[in-house]
Formats: structure tokens, sequence, C-alpha cells
């Protein structure tokens, strides 16, 4: 083998998916989905610096169906990153590495992140006192 | 064994090896900042995202008296400085493991840095320019 040939990870469509990889690559997935996110909080931001006209054009686009259909995928797409990374600090702490405890933590994310995202826009929209 | 046999081909020792670092000269530091930064991040985005709970709907009046109360200016820098800096991390780990031409690698990275800092410095700008200019 050549020495500038090492091999390069990972070679993803040699295995078969599993809970544990589906759950890892929608943690990239979810963290490359964050930065669009956050290029989209500077866009707010920048709207508003410019003043009072770019603020309500931003905020009637952010508002329309669409805008609140990719701030809903956002919101989901933060709290599964935030969950999930949790469970990475948990990893490099060397905790719960077993698999019992890989699928409880797994589902505990996947569960947890959906429910955040519901509670967070019906918060949102006035919708929780009346729960 | 193995590890004898490849410091003989490499004519260095495990010593020499490690005072340099590994290939990038920056040892474990990309990791440990991406958890650094990540753990900074817990608190913030939750405060972000209440806020933008309570900012629903905001017309221009009450976003922007919101973004200028001081303690609101502080952790938006805060926040958005963090965010920028995680997001930088984690991208350069994902083109790494996924490009595998060097220069197209190196191209996308540079990228990646130089769009992450121009966002982030915009972010800050306006920040600033909300609360300090009116």
């Amino acid at each position: 083998m050549r020495d500038d040939a090492k091999p390069l990870s990972p070679h993803l469509q040699v295995y078969r998916p599993q809970v544990t990889s589906v759950l890892s690559i929608t943690h990239r997935l979810t963290g490359l989905v964050l930065v669009l996110a956050a290029m989209l909080l500077t866009y707010w931001l920048a709207a508003a610096a410019y003043g009072p006209d770019a603020f309500s054009r931003a905020q009637i686009v952010l508002e329309s169906w669409f805008g609140r259909l990719v701030l809903f995928g956002f919101t989901f797409s933060l709290f599964y990153h935030l969950l999930n990374g949790l469970r990475h600090l948990g990893w490099d702490m060397g905790k719960g590495f077993d698999l019992t405890r890989l699928r409880i933590t797994g589902a505990l994310v996947v569960v947890g992140s959906i429910a955040l995202t519901l509670l967070s826009w019906m918060w949102a929209y006035g919708h929780v006192g009346k729960l | 064994m193995v590890d004898m046999a490849r410091n003989k081909r490499q004519l260095r020792s495990n010593l020499s090896r490690v005072r340099g670092l590994g290939s990038t000269r920056e040892g474990v530091h990309h990791w440990w900042a991406q958890r650094m930064s990540a753990v900074a991040l817990i608190p913030l985005s939750m405060w972000f995202v209440y806020s933008l709970i309570t900012l629903t709907g905001a017309d221009y009046q009450s976003f922007h008296a919101w973004a200028s109360e001081f303690g609101n200016s502080v952790f938006l820098v805060l926040f958005i400085v963090t965010l920028f800096h995680h997001a930088q991390l984690g991208v350069t780990v994902v083109i790494e493991d996924y490009v595998h031409s060097e220069a197209i690698k190196m191209a996308m990275v540079l990228v990646v840095k130089y769009g992450t800092m121009l966002f982030a410095a915009s972010s800050v700008f306006a920040v600033l320019k909300i609360s300090l200019a009116g």
C-alpha cells in the first residue's frame, strides 16, 4: 500500500443501517441543517440592523407557511442535536456504551426532540396554557 | 511487534511523534474545542429558543427593545460566536471524513472557516448596531 493511500473513513454503504448508525448520521445531518439555521439567524439580525422595512419583510417571509415549515424543521434539528449531543458528551466520559443503554438513550433522544419541538411551538403560539 | 516494525520503517520514535502532536500539530485541541463549545451551547441555545418563543410575531419595535437590552445583547453575541465556532469545527470534520481529494478538501475547509467568520462578524455587528446605534 502506498503511504498516501491510507484507508479513509467511513464506508457507509458497506454496512446495514442500524439504530445506532442511523442516529449517528442524523446527528451530522441535523448539524449541517443547523448551519443553514445559523445563516438564517444572520439574515434576520442583519434585516433588523437595516431597519424597520427590511425587518418587516423578513418577518413576512419567516411567518409564511413555508417559513414556518423551515423553522419547524430547524427547531427539531436543534433539539435532536442538543439531546444527542448530551449522549455524545456522556460517551466522552466513558458512560452508556452498552447496547441496552444505547437503545434507551437513543429512543429518549428521538421522543424527547419531537416532544420538545411540539411543546416549543405550542408555547410560542399560546396553546400551552390551554392544555 | 507491529509498532516496533512501523517505527523502524519511519525512523521516528514514539516520543518524537507525540511531540509533533500528529499531522495537524494541534493534538486534541480540535476535539476539546468542539466539546467545550458544545457544553457552552447547551444553556445558550436553550436561552435562545426561549427568547424566540417570547418573540413570536414580534414587530420591529418590540424586537428592537428586546435585542438592545444589555443582557440580551451580551447573550446574543456569546451565542453567535460560540455557535459559529462550533459549526465551523463540526463541518470541518464532516468535510475531512467525506471529501477524499486533498485539493477540494482544503478549498472546502477554507470556505467554511472564512464563511463562518463572515457570518459571525455580520451577526455580531448587527447586534451591536441594533443595541448601540438604535
